[in-house]
Order: structure tokens, then C-alpha cells, then sequence
């Protein structure tokens, strides 16, 4: 903090002392840092772990035909095109709900926001389930559909609509915290100066919530890719026709093919690492920015 | 507080654009979401009233809600307690590895459910590397219910460190650092200052793990063993209901659940409008 700089050095070292007080014995701090890392490490570490020595416990050539077996093929193209109708679909309406939402001040935008939390909220099963409802054959557009020759429930379309029923708020809920702490000045500075509604988007807005948008983007992507519930709902289990890659990995797994099922699993897992990793560059950014503007702040102070 | 934003600061918005993307995210939002959920309760409204209490008060669904209530009621305990610790080791101390324990927390956000499944039950199942070791002392993880809470905290664990984390970052160190001027011991600085003001986190964290695990789906069905009447849960009867081709059941029970989660979904949004307030107010 920009006070601490001024303090003589005898105050620094009572400042330390009254620190040190609110603290805990270097013991209780040992112990409580050895209980968090002990309980992370049984949840989080051993399953990072498990699927990798899984996976490899015949080897690499096991690993490999796994991983290229037609099944296992078919479901990784998919997934990836699955992903790619998705995650668009989904990026666009952030984008534009995000700008809605922290742009302007309207009636009902607190009910919005909480509208587009909806399929958090909602077991996956059930986003599944309201797709089956709609067009499944008892359904709604069952009889039409059927009469039309058109298959969207065990079928392509109805994989990608529940998709993109879960991952829906992502890019949203990433982007919104970004932009309202951006604020409007810079927009309104490039509207009154003549810049067009895109230009000050392309130019103002997405250089300056770029980050925000693209970990959103990669983590609507992750779930998009992973999603597990509610298309095992719609999809029907149809082998290398309607089997994303989570599906491929159930069925496997219920074959008790485990070396195979963990192979493909790290698949998903090398996913979410990517993710994290996403988020982690994304952060340690933020707090880089945040310290150059302190520390431009503080020497323009002094000067 | 005073009225900053009135009426004239709205017409003087001159940035492009409200109607049309407010127009697209709407339209989406009732294409995609509203009116498929909308479905579900349109499709309850074909039953009879009779017919809905006799699906939903049978004696397999009721002890499928109960598996599920009550372990996600004792996973998310579990969370708050070790969610809240985890959260204060972060903040508060510095370690080797730090960084990577921190990024490491959202695992279970990112990894799908179905591999946190299988991986699970690898650990668990009396071969495995913790349920071996369990096995002589008689305690049996994988297809018991002790299986299910074991998934549901691997799920709800971020949601309590993520939610904690930031509060505990932004506390104001002045009031405890001037109760322990002031003579006050540790014990009571910790239960009298900094568990008040986090603890509306930590509610809000706990009411996130339990709604996601109440609903969770993918990493329950392989150690739980799908035992009817003992490690049923409810998303997973949905799914039977619905390979049966029993619309109207899987329908009725679908919108017993949407209810559940819906009412959480509030609670959790008031709890947050609430500590937004509070900050607001300082």
C-alpha cells in the first residue's frame, strides 16, 4: 500500500509486530497448511493421478490404440463438432447479453442476470430430459417430427442442444464481472468522438475484456466437450454414431475395458488442464496489470 | 444512501446497440432455456393431481430424495468446514507451490463428470488404492452412500473455496489487528471478527455445493452402485424412468427437483444480494 512506503522504520517494525500477533503460531500454521494440502491432495490430487497411471498400466501401445480405435474416433469428432456449433452459439449471446446487461440501465436486469444462471441450477439430467419432452417421439414435435423424416432426440441435433442448454451462461457470467468494472467512459469518449456501434466494440470494449472473454470462451468449450448428463439423455448411446467422448469413456467402462476408458479419459483431462492453466495466465495478467498501474501511480507521486 | 442515478442519466446513455443485443440475449434465453423448462411443466399439467402426488410420494422416490438430500447435505458440510480451511491457508500463508495448489482447486469445475466418476470409484472400490486400505478396518466406500457423499465433495469442493477465498482476501486487517491490540486472544478474534464477516461466504458457498450436488449426475452413477431404495439418487431415477419409457414418472419427479433447485437458486441469490449490500455499504 502507497502508505506503507512513507512510515520510518522503527513504525514498520511495530506494524510487524502487531502482524506477527494476528497470526498464528508458526506451529498452528504448520498444521493448518499440512490439513489443507493432506485434504487437496486426497480429493483433488488422487484422481489427477489415478487416470494417468490408469491409463498407461499396459503401456503406451495399449494408451495409443485406444485413443485410435474407430469408437473412439467417431466420438472424438463428435465431441469437437458438438463443441463447435456450441460454443459460437454461446459466445455470441454472452457477447451481446454481457453488453446489455453493463451497458445500459433497464427494467428487470437483475431478473435477466438471474435468468441466465438458470442452467446452473438445473441437474443436467433435466436439461436432458426438457429436449426429450420437445421432441422426443411422445413429445411435442414427436409426431411432426417424425412425420418430416427429421431425428433431432438419439440423434446429432439433440446432442448439440443440450450442450448448449448447459453451457450456456459461461461466456456471460465471465464477461459481465469484466465489463461492469470496465465502466462506459471509454465507449461514450469513442461514440461522441463518431466511432460506429461495431468499431468502438472491436476497438474500445474487446481489447479491454479480452481475457475475460476468451477464459470464458475456453471453459464453455471445457464443459461443452465434458458434458456428461444430460447428453447421455438425448444422445441414445448409439456407437460410433452418437457417443461423444464422455459417453465413450461410460461405455468402456461398463465393458470393464478400464485401461481403455482411463486412456480416453486423459483425453478430457489434458482438457481441463489446458483450462486451468487458461484461467491461472489469465489471472497472474490481471494482477501484472493492476501492480503497473500502482507502481505508475506511486511514482507519479513522488515526482 | 442518495438517489445518484435518476432519470435524466438514462436518456443520456448515447452508446449503440441496447435494443438489438438486449433483443438477440432475450430471444435466446426463451428459445433455449424458458421455453424448453417451460415444457416440463406443461407436460406435468397432463397428469392428474392424484396421479402426481401417488408418482412423487412412492416409497422408491421418497428414499431416492432422502440418498440424495442427505448426502448432499453431509458433503457440503464437509466442503464448508475444509473449503473454508483451504481458502484461509491460500490467503493467509505462503508455501512452496502455492500457485499450483491455487489453480488446482478448480479441477472439479473443469474435469468432466463422468471421468471424476470412474476415477473415483477406481480409488474407492475395495481394490483400489484408499479402498483397499479401508477394507480390513470394515469401512466400504464405493456402492454405499459413504460413496456418493465421497463424489459430491469433489464436486462442491470449489464452490465454497472460490466463494470464501475473495472475502477473506478483501477483510480489513485494521479491526483485527486492533482487537489484538486491545488484549483480545486469538480464539476470540477469529469467532468474533473474521468468521462474522465471512460467514455470509461461506453460507453462500455451502448453498452452491449442496444445489450442484443435489443435481449432480455424472460422477454419482459409477461409485454409487445404483442400488434402489439405498444408493438410488434422484437424477439417476429420473434416467430409469425415462429408459422405460415412463414419461409422465420421469416428468413428475423432474418437476419436484426443478422446484427444489429453483427455491435454492433463490436462497443463493438473496444471500449474495445481501453481502453485495453489506460492501456496498462501507
Amino acid at each position: 500500500m502507497a502508505g506503507s512506503i512513507s512510515v520510518s522504520g522503527r513504525n514498520v517494525r511495530r506494524y510487524a509486530s502487531v502482524r506477527a500477533a494476528t497470526g498464528e503460531s508458526p506451529l498452528a500454521r504448520r498444521i493448518l497448511i499440512f490439513v489443507a494440502l493432506a485434504f487437496l491432495a486426497l480429493v483433488i490430487g488422487l484422481p489427477l493421478v489415478t487416470v494417468f497411471v490408469e491409463a498407461l498400466s499396459k503401456g503406451w501401445a495399449v494408451y495409443w490404440a485406444s485413443l485410435t480405435e474407430p469408437d473412439a474416433r467417431s466420438a472424438l469428432k463428435l465431441t469437437l463438432w458438438t463443441a463447435a456449433i456450441a460454443v459460437p452459439l454461446n459466445t455470441a449471446f454472452g457477447v451481446a447479453a454481457a453488453w446489455a446487461v453493463t451497458k445500459f440501465q433497464f427494467a428487470g436486469k437483475r431478473l435477466l442476470v438471474t435468468l441466465i444462471d438458470l442452467p446452473f441450477a438445473v441437474s443436467p439430467v433435466i436439461s436432458g430430459l426438457v429436449f426429450v419432452l420437445l421432441f422426443g417421439a411422445q413429445g411435442w414435435f414427436g409426431p411432426w417430427l417424425a412425420q418430416h423424416d427429421i431425428r433431432v432426440i438419439f440423434a446429432f441435433p439433440g446432442i448439440v442442444l443440450a450442450t448448449v442448454f448447459v453451457t450456456f451462461p459461461f461466456v456471460a457470467k465471465e464477461l459481465i464481472p469484466v465489463m461492469q468494472s470496465q465502466g462506459t467512459a471509454e465507449e461514450e469518449a469513442a461514440v461522441s468522438m463518431g466511432a460506429r456501434g461495431w468499431t468502438v466494440f472491436w476497438r474500445v470494449t474487446l481489447p479491454n475484456v479480452k481475457w475475460g472473454l476468451l477464459y470464458g470462451v475456453i471453459l464453455c468449450n471445457a464443459r461443452a466437450m465434458g458434458e456428461f448428463g444430460a447428453v447421455s439423455v438425448v444422445s441414445g448411446h448409439i456407437r460410433g454414431k452418437t457417443n461423444t467422448l464422455p459417453l465413450h469413456v461410460e461405455i468402456l467402462y461398463n465393458e470393464y475395458q478400464f485401461t481403455a476408458a482411463f486412456a480416453v479419459s486423459s483425453l478430457l483431462v489434458f482438457l481441463a488442464l489446458v483450462t486451468m492453466i487458461a484461467k491461472s495466465v489469465m489471472e497472474w495478467n490481471e494482477e501484472r496489470t493492476e501492480r503497473e498501474a500502482k507502481r505508475v501511480e506511486e511514482e507519479s507521486h513522488e515526482h | 444512501m442518495e438517489k445518484t442515478r435518476s432519470k435524466p442519466d438514462k436518456t443520456r446513455n448515447i452508446l449503440p446497440g441496447f435494443g438489438l443485443t438486449l433483443g438477440c440475449a432475450v430471444t435466446y434465453l426463451c428459445v433455449i432455456v424458458l421455453i424448453p423448462l417451460c415444457g416440463v411443466v406443461l407436460k406435468t399439467l397432463e397428469l392428474s393431481w392424484d396421479r402426481f402426488v401417488d408418482i412423487v410420494t412412492s416409497t422408491r422416490v421418497l428414499a431416492s430424495f432422502r440418498v440424495t438430500i442427505l448426502a448432499s447435505l453431509a458433503a457440503a458440510i464437509v466442503n464448508a468446514i475444509f473449503g473454508y480451511l483451504v481458502a484461509w491457508v491460500l490467503v493467509r500463508y505462503s508455501f512452496p507451490g502455492k500457485r499450483i495448489v491455487d489453480a488446482l482447486i478448480d479441477l472439479p469445475f473443469a474435469l468432466p463428470t463422468a471421468v471424476a466418476g470412474i476415477c473415483l470409484t477406481a480409488i474407492y472400490s475395495q481394490k483400489g488404492w484408499i479402498g483397499s486400505l479401508l477394507e480390513p478396518l470394515g469401512i466400504r466406500v464405493a456402492f454405499t452412500p459413504l460413496g456418493i457423499v465421497v463424489a459430491l465433495i469433489f464436486i462442491g469442493l470449489p464452490f465454497v473455496v472460490r466463494t470464501v477465498q475473495p472475502v477473506l482476501q478483501e477483510l480489513d486487517r485494521d479491526a483485527e489487528e486492533a482487537a489484538t491490540v486491545l488484549g483480545a486472544s486469538r480464539r476470540r478474534v477469529l469467532l468474533r471478527i473474521i468468521l462474522p464477516e465471512t460467514a455470509p461466504a461461506l453460507l453462500t458457498g455451502f448453498a452452491l455445493a449442496f444445489s450442484r450436488a443435489i443435481g449432480e449426475y455424472g460422477s454419482v452413477v459409477f461409485i454409487s452402485g445404483n442400488m434402489p431404495m439405498k444408493t438410488e439418487i434422484v437424477p439417476l431415477l429420473i434416467v430409469t424412468k425415462l429408459e422405460q419409457y415412463d414419461y409422465a414418472g420421469a416428468t413428475a419427479i423432474a418437476l419436484v427437483m426443478l422446484a427444489v433447485s429453483f427455491a435454492l437458486l433463490f436462497v443463493i441469490n438473496v444471500l449474495q444480494w445481501r453481502s453485495a449490500r453489506r460492501i456496498a455499504a462501507k
